[in-house]
């Protein structure tokens, strides 16, 4: 019994006491962990992922998944240069023109899967594919900078627009001077969005029904198809906001930008598993598996890890939250129980 | 005399505190077909299980051939002589690969077996196998590109491979066509010859005059029947199974209002007997019948999941054709559907969020869930329907059967309705809960048309104020629900007036 309440407790509050933890020591080991300005830098630098992670949490919601995100992030990087500096347009037009990118994309993620019966692995990994192919072709697979010349041996007139890179780079003040960045006060926001309308909303708690039981949630009036396509389009729309984010950051449209966006921002998702002992995709959950990995990789940093065991230690992450998650819960499941069911 | 194959004696198995099989005892002899009947939740698959390894068993022993038989698993039982083949077919065979590779697949999994696989000599062995349970088909063929009964005769086949003492099929015809079934009899007929003892299941009563040397009927986890004699008394067979002790349950008929749903010509299958009926205000009505009557079928239809195969629905008077569940029960049409585990529990939610989850728009205030009015709202449901729980909060999986069908027809009984459909309310119910379900509809009836739908004769006596009988999609008998004559009933119900020629065309 004992036993049981302690196991209760360990998955619970079990992730949040080791985050608690590391921050403690790297704040002890490492000088200048422990500043505002540090911990900016950490959000700053988790950002784009938690976004990207924030949609795949709603596709993973449903129980779908959305490979494509990565690639639809790089496309709205594209898709933004591409559209200011060559079309000339306007930074709302590019912004609206990502966006329109992102949910279309998501609507098509979501047909196939629903109306084409694709498996979401497949279709979005059919996406993904898709648009890293497409996203070359307007420039004959070059990176879109101010200037660049063009096929016809003329330069480009475009420019980044300032309003687009302020998106990127502007800081709020926030107790010190030009401290808070653009991308971590739009990462805060989409977080609480999703967060409220997944915890909150009578259509978050459908999505997850269908997550669980999707036969019983349409048994029960729910559009299961139009739920799943909405999902998707979240998780589009999420990751064209980070596509978009990136390029301001960046200020140029390259071509080899967020090869990791996906891997990252499906471990954030995955690692929030394990945060108050959900078992299952949940935006806080999300939200804080970012930040784990964001803390850990800055704390390694500033105590002299070398950058190339990043990933090796994001996978180790990874492992131990599946494990947490997949191994405790099931057995807390297990014992939990009161009855057996026959069935 | 026949050889003594498998013997069982004083089987005792309980799951939790639910006693599933009591004292059961039972034999199979070599080229014998036993039927084995009996209804939903009468213990027939815990049984199977049990002879075939998944559950071991509590009390009692089981013999084969005279030694003690004691499988640990499905592969010892296997490997002992005893072969089952479950009802999904879809279990008994690997779609993407060919014939002779399903039929050889034990062949690739013993212990001793060679690294490489030699498809020639797979491909004669298989042959011999098919030929000698009458396959023509070429068995290169993929498994995929049969139809179900080829595939049914590849799982058949295979578990004959094995060359098997003890032959179990669950619901074998559940998804072949007469003609099919009739493939599937003679092979049944040579089996016997063979001197096989085989274990059929089933209700339908067409596949038990063609097979059965023996019924064994099985009710409330005991045997309540063995019809051997020369001819089979079916109908006997069909009462032992459905049971005859029913109590008086003092139903007060209600005194049926205007008329609320109707059908009018309505077909269930397209080339089904068109059926009329009317559902009236404060009326309970039993739907009853076999599986593969129809019953089922037709709840789909009212509530929107399947399309009528013909003819027209009426809901107070107006045209009512629903496509969707979501407009049945917007027309206030609502449905708890049949076998809850896989169609209605959420089992990641609480009690709360699992009865709330059709109306949740009715417990949001500006758009935001409030789980204080859901709480409280499921919290008066548990009361009324007297729900065993720490609190509305529970895990729905911590709740027993019984408890957690409470919670997922209490969902519907949330917000007033104009028809309310039941699916198998009672199944994996114990006696005390479906009681207490029972009443709460009846108390609940007024204002509504309410159908219930039960293959358990029982269960329509309790609680209905009018049974109709359903037998192959066309309506058999009506009755009201007094002073019922029970046999008339029960021949009804087991189609015994339909003409045998009919009950096997289906």
């Amino acid at each position: 019994m004992k036993n049981d309440r302690f196991l209760n407790l360990a998955i619970r509050y079990g992730f949040l006491v080791l985050l608690a933890i590391l921050i403690v020591f790297f704040s002890l080991s490492a000088s200048g962990f422990a500043t505002p300005r540090s911990a900016v830098f950490i959000l700053q630098s988790v950002a784009i992922t938690g976004i990207l992670a924030l949609g795949v949490t709603c596709t993973l919601v449903v129980d779908g998944f959305d490979l494509s995100i990565g690639s639809v992030a790089t496309s709205a990087l594209m898709l933004s240069a591409y559209s200011m500096v060559i079309l000339e347009h306007s930074a709302v037009v590019a912004v609206l023109l990502c966006l329109a990118m992102g949910a279309l994309v998501g609507l098509i993620n979501g047909l196939l899967i629903v109306k084409f019966r694709v498996p979401d692995l497949l279709a979005t990994l059919g996406m993904m594919f898709l648009l890293i192919g497409l996203q070359r072709i307007p420039t004959q697979g070059n990176s879109i900078a101010t200037g660049m010349r063009l096929s016809d041996g003329s330069a480009a007139e475009g420019t980044f627009s300032a309003a687009f890179l302020w998106l990127g780079r502007h800081r709020f003040d926030f107790f010190l001077e030009r401290l808070v960045p653009v991308p971590v006060v739009v990462f805060l926001l989409i977080a609480v969005a999703i967060w409220v309308f997944l915890e909150l909303t009578r259509h978050g708690r459908l999505m997850y029904a269908i997550g669980s039981n999707e036969r019983a949630a349409s048994l029960v009036g729910a559009n299961v198809n139009r739920y799943k396509i909405v999902a998707y389009m979240i998780s589009g729309v999420t990751a064209s906001i980070g596509g978009i984010l990136l390029a301001a950051r960046l200020g140029r449209g390259d071509i080899a930008s967020g090869n990791n966006l996906l891997l990252d921002s499906v471990a954030a998702a995955l690692i929030g598993f394990a945060v108050l002992g959900a078992a299952r995709a949940n935006a806080f959950g999300t939200a804080i598996g970012a930040l784990f990995v964001g803390i850990l990789l800055q704390g390694l940093t500033m105590m002299n890890a070398p950058y190339y065991t990043q990933d090796f230690v994001k996978g180790v992450i990874l492992v131990a939250a599946l494990v947490f998650t997949f191994y405790l819960s099931a057995r807390r499941g297990a014992s939990g129980k009161t009855s057996t069911n026959t069935k | 005399m026949r050889k003594l194959v498998c013997q069982l004696q004083g089987i005792n198995k309980s799951f939790g505190q639910n006693h599933v099989l009591r004292g059961v005892d039972f034999s199979l002899f070599a080229g014998e077909i036993v039927v084995l009947m009996g209804a939903n939740g009468a213990g027939k698959s815990t049984l199977v299980k049990l002879i075939c390894g998944y559950h071991t068993l509590d009390d009692g022993s089981m013999a084969l051939d005279g030694e003690p038989y004691q499988p640990a698993d499905p592969a010892s039982a296997i490997a002992a002589g005893v072969v089952t083949v479950h009802q999904s077919i879809n279990d008994g065979v690997i779609p993407d690969l060919d014939i002779s590779t399903n039929l050889m697949l034990d062949q690739l999994t013993k212990p001793r077996a060679g690294l490489w696989v030699r498809d020639g000599r797979l491909r004669k062995d298989a042959q011999a196998v098919a030929q000698s349970m009458g396959i023509t088909t070429d068995v290169r063929t993929r498994v995929a590109d049969l139809g179900v009964a080829d595939r049914q005769m590849i799982a058949i086949a295979r578990a004959m491979a094995r060359a098997p003492k003890v032959l179990i099929l669950d619901e074998p015809t559940s998804s072949l066509s007469a003609a099919e079934a009739e493939r599937l009899f003679s092979l049944l007929d040579t089996l016997r010859q063979q001197g096989v003892a085989i274990l059929y299941i089933s209700h339908r009563m067409s596949d038990v005059r063609r097979v059965a040397d023996r019924i064994v009927c099985m009710r409330d986890g005991a045997i309540s029947g063995v019809f051997a004699d020369q001819p089979l008394d079916y109908d006997g067979a069909v009462t032992a199974m459905l049971g005859h002790s029913i109590q008086e349950t003092g139903i007060e008929l209600a005194s049926a209002g205007k008329p609320v749903l109707a059908l009018k010509e309505l077909c269930i299958e397209p080339d089904s007997t068109p059926i009329d009926f009317t559902a009236n205000e404060g009326e309970i009505v039993a739907i009853t019948g076999l599986l593969g009557s129809g019953k089922s079928r037709l709840a789909d239809i009212l509530f929107g999941i399947k399309p009528p195969g013909a003819g027209e629905m009426f809901l107070d008077n107006q045209p009512y054709q629903p496509n969707t569940c979501a407009q049945a029960v917007e027309a206030g049409v609502f449905m708890s559907p049949k076998d809850r585990s896989s169609n209605a529990v959420v089992p990641e939610f609480s009690i709360a969020n699992n009865m709330s989850l059709p109306f949740l728009n009715m417990f949001c205030r500006w758009g935001i869930l409030s789980s204080r009015l859901q709480k409280s709202a499921s919290d008066q449901m548990i009361d009324e329907l007297g729900i065993v729980c720490q609190s509305a909060n529970d895990d729905i999986n911590t709740l027993s059967g019984g408890n957690q069908q409470k919670v997922i027809v209490g969902r519907w009984l949330l917000k007033p309705c104009r028809v309310l459909l039941l699916d198998e309310p009672f199944q994996g119910v114990d006696i005390g809960a479906r009681r207490d379900i029972g009443r709460r509809i009846r108390e609940t009836s007024d204002n509504r048309a309410t159908i219930v739908f039960v293959s358990e004769t029982d269960e329509a006596l309790e609680i209905a104020d009018r049974i109709l009988v359903l037998h192959e999609s066309r309506v058999v008998g009506e009755h009201v629900n007094q002073q019922i004559n029970m046999d008339a009933l029960v021949e009804q119900v087991s189609g015994a007036q339909v003409t045998p020629s009919v009950a096997t065309s289906s």
